[in-house]
């Protein structure tokens, strides 16, 4: 059965992998970003690879009055609404730093708008009854650490409102699925230094989808972050602020 | 744009490069990045998708199918968009690439640039021929396209010519009509070489390869196994893509060492029983067989290997293949991959491989001996008039491709032409002075 999905930040080259796995599937793809251009080609693309609908929406995180036209248009499509969202940005932890005015940005691109989306497409989705939400944070959430923790930080907002958005919406019979990526292949760590275990979005975007099947609410992909992450959470902050990780 | 400095290797992991990648997640990108050869999936085994002395550009991202006219077969894609894609995407709705490769891996950008060949290439000809037009970055950095019509030669010299005229961004190709999902293979054992030329003069079939016991001696001097196959109407129009598995690390060397393989190779012979069989096999693992399992370059250990392909015109092919056979067993180098075929004279650049005859490849792992030895076979194939594959290469000199392609000279007037500065110079070109003296 074709649904419809809203994917927010669709250039990322994990919205991608995860566009494509959808439209093998045939469901209805409602590409969100700012590169419209560029979205028209993947529309096209996934419309070949079996997409039964792929349309360009503009959508800007720093631009709240983007996001009424998209939720109206999932509104239009009738049937179960899914929203996916990819957007987010990464400074470098000095750029902050040295000039603090950059953090509103990442906590909008990273945190406030989607939850902003989320709640305003809440109540379509309750009405619906069912339907998944998967929000892509990162492992760097977990825990805020010297080289990138405004980014981070940003993120455990995510993952905080998403905690509470799954308490909120499985009682209408909507999904939260919280999906938190170790180093993945994309243009964000493309050519960085220290990259290791880095996976590739179709991976990601493949235990998306499995774990979207087992109703998961968190997930780490590639699974074995989950490991490291319950070790890197485990540690003590008396010793952890002395780490260079 | 942000460059990767890691050192990346061509498919057969001995030669390598770190002069950096940019790599464009969208076609606006392409303006930020500095300009350099094109490379896709890197699956030329040796250093045709290599750059040691400046930046190139990992066109893999940009891998997008933009338009297709159900009308006409015509498909436009990006350059990035692995075969295996195409094939996924567009045999349910009954079409196919009309030339697909030994590996679905390999980019339409990079199919394009080493105008491969296939299982069919006796009657379809090369990747090339099916190509209408290549969208080109030029050296000046701007986007054309360019076709039969428009610069004829241009567009002749990019079909084959190793990326050396431009960065291939996107292209238009024609699909081959494609009724059934499934191929009925036939196979048998052949016990000689005369009986392996004799099976390729009397298929009719569409598709046929042979597989090559390159450690028999002797007697059984070319034994193999040969296959040929016709798409099915026995079969349901359509088979989903079983799923792949990879070799996650580097074996030690001795996996293949020579016991092994001729143990292994003994084995595959038998498989097939002494009557011949017949199956029905789904497109992508007849034309794919290896790609069910990724990364299998992995298998020939940390030194890599090489792979020796050449073609050989048909009046000397049968004894210049004979004392390469012979040479290539004497030496206990060989591996299990060995594959000959024959071809037609289907090429469309002044750069392209193929020639009337027959084609053998052999693989090596990378040990002592190895250079020395596809040295000698690379002299052997300019004595007998034939030549080798530039996406296969990564030990010929200068002197043995200038013998091999006489239409060197005028190719190597264009590119300087077209790239007066080499931007888009390879280790390849580099090597072979592809580009000519400037």
């Amino acid at each position: 059965m074709s649904e419809t999905w809203i994917i927010l930040g669709a250039s990322s080259a994990m919205a991608r992998a995860l566009a494509r796995s959808l439209a093998a599937d045939g469901h209805e793809l409602l590409l969100c970003g700012r590169d419209a251009d560029d979205l028209a080609r993947d529309a096209a693309d996934l419309r070949l690879r079996g997409a039964a609908l792929a349309e360009v929406m503009a959508f800007d995180t720093r631009d709240p009055d983007s996001f009424a036209p998209i939720i109206a248009r999932a509104e239009a499509a009738g049937g179960v609404v899914n929203v996916a969202v990819f957007a987010g940005s990464m400074p470098p932890q000095e750029a902050v730093e040295s000039d603090p005015a950059l953090l509103d940005g990442v906590v909008t691109d990273n945190f406030a708008a989607a939850a902003r989306f989320l709640l305003h497409i809440a109540p379509l989705m309750e009405s619906r009854g069912a339907g998944s939400v998967v929000g892509v944070g990162s492992v760097a959430g977990d825990r805020g650490r010297i080289g990138n923790y405004v980014y981070g930080a940003a993120k455990a907002g995510f993952h905080t409102f998403l905690s509470g958005h799954r308490n909120r919406m499985a009682r209408k019979g909507v999904h939260v699925m919280t999906v938190k990526p170790g180093f993945v292949d994309t243009a964000m760590t493309w050519g960085l230094e220290g990259m290791f275990l880095v996976a590739s979005p179709s991976d990601v975007a493949r235990d998306i989808r499995k774990g979207l099947r087992k109703k998961r609410n968190v997930i780490y992909t590639p699974i074995f972050w989950t490991l490291i992450m319950l070790i890197i959470r485990m540690i003590p902050e008396r010793i952890f602020k002395k780490l260079q990780i | 744009m942000q460059l990767n400095r890691d050192r990346y290797t061509g498919w057969g992991r001995v030669l390598s490069a770190a002069g950096g990648r940019a790599r464009p997640e969208k076609a606006r990108m392409l303006d930020g990045a500095p300009l350099g050869p094109a490379m896709g999936q890197r699956r030329a085994y040796g250093d045709a998708a290599l750059k040691s002395a400046g930046p190139a550009l990992d066109m893999t991202r940009l891998d997008r199918m933009l338009a297709f006219d159900p009308d006409t077969g015509v498909l436009e894609a990006e350059a990035g968009v692995k075969l295996s894609d195409i094939l996924t995407a567009f045999a349910p709705k009954g079409w196919r690439p009309a030339v697909l490769p030994g590996t679905g891996f390999a980019t339409l950008g990079g199919a394009i640039a080493a105008d491969v060949h296939g299982k069919n290439h006796h009657e379809a000809g090369t990747f090339g021929a099916q190509v209408l037009s290549i969208r080109l970055i030029g050296s000046d950095g701007t986007a054309r396209d360019v076709s039969e019509t428009t610069e004829p030669e241009v567009f002749r010299a990019t079909l084959g010519g190793m990326g050396l005229t431009g960065v291939i961004l996107s292209a238009k190709i024609r699909l081959a009509p494609c009724p059934s999902g499934f191929v009925d293979v036939d196979e048998w054992r052949i016990g000689s070489l005369a009986a392996y030329l004799e099976a390729f003069e009397a298929s009719d079939a569409p598709f046929s390869v042979g597989w090559i016991d390159a450690t028999a001696k002797g007697p059984a001097l070319g034994r193999g196994v040969f296959e040929e196959a016709r798409v099915s109407n026995r079969a349901p129009a359509f088979a989903p893509v079983a799923k792949s598995r990879n070799i996650p690390i580097t074996p030690p060397g001795f996996v293949l060492s020579g016991p092994v393989v001729r143990a292994f190779n003994a084995a595959y012979f038998r498989r097939i029983p002494s009557a011949g069989q017949r199956r029905t096999r789904p497109l992508a693992s007849f034309f794919h067989p290896l790609d069910g399992l990724t990364n299998w370059n992995r298998l020939y250990g940390k030194k890599g290997f090489h792979q020796f392909q050449c073609v050989l015109p048909p009046d000397s092919a049968a004894m210049t293949i004979d004392t390469m056979l012979r040479r290539i067993a004497d030496s206990g180098l060989a591996a299990p991959l060995a594959v000959l075929k024959k071809m037609g004279a289907g090429r469309s650049g002044p750069m392209s491989f193929p020639m009337a005859g027959y084609t053998l490849a052999v693989d090596f792992p990378n040990r002592g001996g190895a250079e020395a030895l596809i040295n000698t076979l690379i002299d052997q194939t300019v004595e007998a008039g034939g030549r080798i594959y530039l996406a296969k290469d990564s030990l010929a000199t200068p002197a043995q491709i200038d013998a091999m392609y006489p239409e060197l000279p005028d190719f190597r007037a264009l590119v300087r032409r077209l790239d007066p500065e080499g931007l888009f110079e390879t280790d390849l070109s580099a090597r072979l002075n592809l580009r000519g003296a400037s």
